[in-house]
C-alpha cells in the first residue's frame, strides 16, 4: 500500500479514499437531515458556530476525497464530472442539497401533511398547514366568477364546443386543407363570438341575460385571452406589413401606431379604455366594458406581434421576394403565398412569447373592475368568513398559471420543431 | 401614370381613414365635454391637490399643486425602476451564468427558477409578496433586529440612515476620482499604442476610487454617522420607530417581485449572449498567446455584451413599464397618484391619462433612441 496523501487523492488508494469520502458525505447529510426532520442536533457538543458549519466542512472534505480522475468506476466519474469538478463546485453542490433537505419538511408539512381539505367551513382548518378547504369551497367562484350557479352549463358547453371546433384542423383531407387558414382567421372567430355572445351572455333563444360584470374567474381569463389572441394576430400582421411597406404614409402611420402602444404600460391603456375612451364615443353609444378591454388589450398586443412578425419578414432573403415577383405575383399574392408562410414559421417562438405575455397580462383587467381568477382571489381573501388564507389562494393561482404557460411554451417548442425546415 | 396611381391611391385611402377616425373621436369628445361643461386645458395642474401621499421622496403635502403630485409619482416610479433594475441585473447575471454551469445541480436549480418565475403573472407575484409573504412578518414590538440595526417588520423594513457632514466635499472627491481615472485610462491607452507598455489600469482605478474619498474623511472634515431606528411606544398598543429610514412594505414587495420576475428574462439574455460566442473565438485568442483572463476581457466579453445589452435594455424598459402595477398594492407611483387619485378628484380623464401615457412614452422612446445609437456604435463594421 502506498503512502496516503490526503491533499491529493490518487487512484492507487482509491478504496480508502472512497470509503472515507462517502462516510464523511454521509455524516454531513445525516446531520442536516436529522436537523431538518427531527429538529435534533447531533453535534450540539461543539461550539455553535462550528456545529453550524460542520456538515459543509465534512461534505467538502468528503467530496474532495472522492474527486479522483479516471477512477474507472463509471458512476463515480459521472458524479465527479457533473457535480464535483472542483472545490468551489463541491461547496455549491452541498449548499443546494442542504437547502433542499432543509426546506423539504417545512414545505411538505405545509402543503400535504398538516394541510386540511375536509369540511366546509373555516373551522375545519385547525392544522398549521395550508387550508385547501378554502380553495375547495371557493373553487366554483374561482372558475366561474359571479356567474349564476344554475347557468354554468352554458360556459361549459361553449368552451367544449370551441375546443372541439378548434380541432377541425386535424381532419385530414387535402381538399379542405386549402381553406384551413381562412377557417381559422375568419370563420372560427365569428363562430366563437356568436357562441360566447348568445350562449354565455344570453338574452336570446330563451336564455337568461347575464351581464358581463358577473363573468369572472378562470373562464374570464380564457375568454379575454382567447379573443385578444384571435384579434391581435391579424392586426399585428397588417401592422408589420405596413411598417415594411414602400408607401411612406402607410409606413409612418404603422411606425407611429406600433411605437405608441409599445411605449406605454398596459395598465394605462386599460385606464384609458375605462375612463377616457367613453368620452370619445358618440353620446348615446354604449360599449360594454369587457368589449372595451378586449379591444384595448388586442391593440396593445398587436403592436408586439407586429414587431415579432417584422423580425421574421426581415430575416427572409431578398431572393424570395424577387422570385415571387418574377413569377408575376402582385403584392398580396406574393405575401400570402410566399412571404408570410415562411416568415410566420420563423417567428413561432416570438409569437408564442407574446401570447404568453398576453395570458399573463389578463389579471390586469381588475383595473376596470372585471375580476378574473386573481381578482376573484383578492375578493375571496377579504370575505370576513375566510380571512387569512391569502397564501393558499395565491399558491393555487400560481400553479394554475404555471401549468397554462408552461404547456403553451412546450407546445410552441414542439411547433417550432415540427415546422422547422432547413434552408 | 398607372404605376404612380398604384402608389398614391392606397396612401390617400389610409390617410383619409386615419383622419376620419381621429376626426370622429375628437368631434365626439368635443360634444361630450360641451354637454358636461368641461373645458379642455391643463390649468388644473397648478391647483391645490388637497390629498396626501404616504411615501414621497420630495417635500409634499395636500397644500401643494397637482403638478407637484405628478412629480412625486414620477420620482416614486423612477425609484422602483432603479432599485428593480439593480436587483434584476445582479440576480439575472448570476442565474444566467449558473445556467451554463457544468454542475448539474446548479444548472437545474437556475433552470427551475427561470421556468417558475417567468411563467407566473407578475401581478400575482406582487400580490403574493405583499398580501401573503410580507403579511406573515412580525409586528414591530416582536421584531428581533438583524445584525442589530435592521428591523424587518410587517410595517416595512427599517434601516439606519446616513447622517453626513460636509457631504459636498465627499461628493466632489468622487467626481475628482472619476475624472482622474478617465485621464489615466486614456494615458494608458496611448502608452500602449505608442510604446507597447501596459499599466495596471484596473488596480490604479480601484485604488484611486477608494483612497480619494477616504482622504476626505481624514483631512476634509467629512464625517459619517448612522441614525439607528429605535422602537418607541406611542401608547399601549401602538409602536413606532424613531430615527433611521423606513422602507414601506409596498416598495419592498414591488421591487422584490419586479426584480425576481425580470431577472429570469435577463438571465436568458445573458445565457444567449455567452452561448453566442463561438468556440473558435476563444481558441483563436488562446492560440495567439492570450491568458484566460485576457481572453475573457478582450475577446469574449466585448462580443457577448454586444448580444446581451440590446435585449437587456428592453427588459429594463419592460420593468419600468411594469412598475405601473404598483397601483394594485397602493404604492404611490405615477399611475396611482396621478391617473388614480388626481383623476378622481379633478375628473379630467383626457388630460390626465394623456399626460401619464406621454410620460411613459417619452421614457421609452428616449431609451430606445439611446439604444439605437448604441447599437449603431457597436455594430460590426463589415466591408
Amino acid at each position: 500500500m502506498n503512502k496516503l496523501n490526503f491533499l491529493r487523492p490518487d487512484i492507487e488508494n482509491i478504496k480508502t479514499y472512497l470509503y472515507l469520502g462517502i462516510f464523511l458525505i454521509f455524516i454531513s447529510i445525516l446531520d442536516v437531515s436529522l436537523n431538518a426532520f427531527f429538529n435534533t442536533n447531533i453535534t450540539s457538543f461543539l461550539p455553535n458556530f462550528i456545529s453550524f458549519l460542520l456538515p459543509l466542512i465534512l461534505g467538502t472534505v468528503g467530496l474532495h476525497f472522492i474527486r479522483i480522475e479516471f477512477s474507472g468506476i463509471k458512476n463515480l466519474d459521472l458524479l465527479n464530472k457533473n457535480i464535483n469538478t472542483n472545490a468551489f463546485n463541491a461547496v455549491l453542490t452541498l449548499l443546494i442539497i442542504f437547502a433542499i433537505i432543509k426546506s423539504l419538511p417545512a414545505f411538505l408539512s405545509w402543503f400535504f401533511i398538516d394541510a386540511t381539505i375536509s369540511g366546509d367551513t373555516k373551522e375545519a382548518c385547525t392544522g398549521t398547514g395550508a387550508c385547501w378547504t378554502y380553495i375547495k369551497i371557493w373553487l366554483n367562484r374561482f372558475i366561474y366568477g359571479m356567474y349564476p350557479n344554475e347557468l354554468q352549463w352554458r360556459i361549459n358547453i361553449s368552451f367544449i364546443a370551441l375546443i372541439a371546433l378548434a380541432f377541425v384542423g386535424l381532419l385530414p383531407s387535402e381538399k379542405i386543407k386549402k381553406f384551413l387558414t381562412l377557417y381559422y382567421v375568419v370563420i372560427y372567430p365569428v363562430i366563437a363570438f356568436i357562441l360566447i355572445y348568445y350562449l354565455i351572455s344570453g338574452g336570446a333563444f330563451g336564455l337568461v341575460w347575464v351581464e358581463t360584470g358577473a363573468w369572472g374567474g378562470l373562464s374570464l381569463t380564457f375568454i379575454v385571452s382567447f379573443f385578444c389572441l384571435i384579434f391581435c394576430f391579424p392586426v399585428g400582421m397588417f401592422l408589420a406589413l405596413g411598417r415594411r411597406s414602400d408607401l411612406p404614409t402607410v409606413r409612418y402611420i404603422s411606425v407611429g401606431f406600433i411605437e405608441f402602444w409599445r411605449g406605454v404600460p398596459l395598465i394605462t391603456v386599460l385606464f384609458m379604455s375605462s375612463v377616457m375612451f367613453p368620452m370619445f364615443l358618440p353620446e348615446d353609444f354604449f360599449m360594454d366594458k369587457l368589449v372595451r378591454v378586449i379591444i384595448a388589450i388586442s391593440l396593445f398586443e398587436a403592436a408586439y406581434v407586429a414587431e415579432v412578425i417584422r423580425g421574421g419578414l426581415q430575416a427572409l432573403p431578398r431572393g424570395q421576394y424577387d422570385a415571387a415577383k418574377s413569377l408575376g405575383m402582385g403584392y398580396w399574392k406574393m405575401h400570402i403565398f410566399v412571404i408570410l408562410p415562411q416568415a410566420l414559421k420563423l417567428v413561432i417562438p416570438g409569437i408564442a412569447n407574446t401570447f404568453l405575455a398576453l395570458v399573463k397580462d389578463t389579471p390586469l383587467i381588475f383595473v376596470v373592475g372585471l375580476l378574473e381568477i386573481v381578482g376573484m382571489l383578492n375578493l375571496a381573501k377579504t370575505n370576513p368568513k375566510w380571512l387569512g388564507y391569502a397564501m393558499e389562494g395565491y399558491v393555487f393561482a400560481a400553479i394554475i398559471f404555471w401549468i397554462i404557460c408552461y404547456a403553451m411554451s412546450k407546445y410552441s417548442y414542439n411547433l417550432e420543431i415540427k415546422y422547422k425546415t432547413d434552408r | 401614370m398607372n404605376f404612380k396611381l398604384n402608389k398614391i391611391i392606397p396612401q390617400l385611402v389610409t390617410l383619409l381613414a386615419v383622419i376620419l377616425v381621429f376626426g370622429f373621436l375628437t368631434y365626439n369628445a368635443q360634444v361630450n365635454m360641451d354637454n358636461r361643461g368641461i373645458e379642455f386645458g391643463f390649468g388644473f395642474l397648478s391647483q391645490e391637490s388637497s390629498f396626501d401621499v404616504q411615501f414621497s421622496l420630495i417635500d409634499y403635502d395636500g397644500s401643494h399643486s397637482y403638478a407637484r403630485a405628478y412629480l412625486v409619482g414620477l420620482l416614486n416610479t423612477l425609484l422602483v425602476a432603479f432599485i428593480g433594475i439593480i436587483l434584476s441585473t445582479i440576480l439575472g447575471i448570476i442565474v444566467g451564468i449558473a445556467r451554463l454551469s457544468p454542475n448539474y445541480l446548479i444548472e437545474r436549480t437556475a433552470a427551475f427558477y427561470v421556468e417558475f418565475f417567468r411563467n407566473v403573472p407578475l401581478l400575482l407575484q406582487i400580490f403574493f409578496w405583499y398580501f401573503a409573504a410580507l403579511r406573515a412578518l412580525p409586528l414591530p414590538q416582536d421584531t428581533e433586529p438583524m445584525f442589530g440595526v435592521f428591523f424587518l417588520t410587517i410595517k416595512g423594513l427599517f434601516v439606519p440612515r446616513f447622517v453626513w457632514e460636509n457631504l459636498d466635499i465627499f461628493f466632489y472627491s468622487i467626481i475628482a476620482a472619476i475624472i482622474s481615472i478617465i485621464v489615466i485610462r486614456n494615458y494608458a491607452r496611448k502608452l500602449q499604442e505608442n510604446e507597447g507598455k501596459q499599466l495596471p489600469v484596473f488596480s490604479i482605478s480601484v485604488g484611486l476610487f477608494i483612497i480619494l474619498p477616504l482622504l476626505t474623511f481624514l483631512i476634509g472634515g467629512v464625517s459619517l454617522n448612522f441614525s439607528v431606528p429605535v422602537l418607541e411606544q406611542m401608547s399601549n398598543t401602538s409602536f413606532k420607530y424613531k430615527g433611521g429610514l423606513g422602507i414601506p412594505p409596498e416598495l419592498i414587495a414591488l421591487t422584490l417581485a419586479l426584480g425576481l420576475y425580470t431577472a429570469t428574462f435577463i438571465a436568458e439574455c445573458v445565457r444567449a449572449g455567452i452561448q453566442g460566442i463561438s468556440k473558435g473565438q476563444k481558441e483563436a485568442a488562446a492560440s495567439i498567446g492570450l491568458t484566460p483572463r485576457q481572453i475573457l476581457k478582450l475577446v469574449v466579453m466585448p462580443q457577448a455584451l454586444r448580444i446581451i445589452i440590446p435585449p437587456t435594455t428592453n427588459q429594463y424598459l419592460n420593468l419600468t413599464k411594469n412598475s405601473s402595477l404598483a397601483a394594485a398594492i397602493a404604492y404611490p407611483d405615477l399611475v396611482l397618484i396621478f391617473a388614480g387619485t388626481a383623476l378622481m378628484q379633478t375628473g379630467r380623464a383626457i388630460e390626465i391619462v394623456s399626460i401619464t401615457m406621454f410620460t411613459y412614452l417619452s421614457i421609452s422612446l428616449s431609451i430606445s433612441v439611446l439604444m439605437n445609437w448604441y447599437n449603431k456604435k457597436i455594430a460590426i463594421k463589415e466591408k
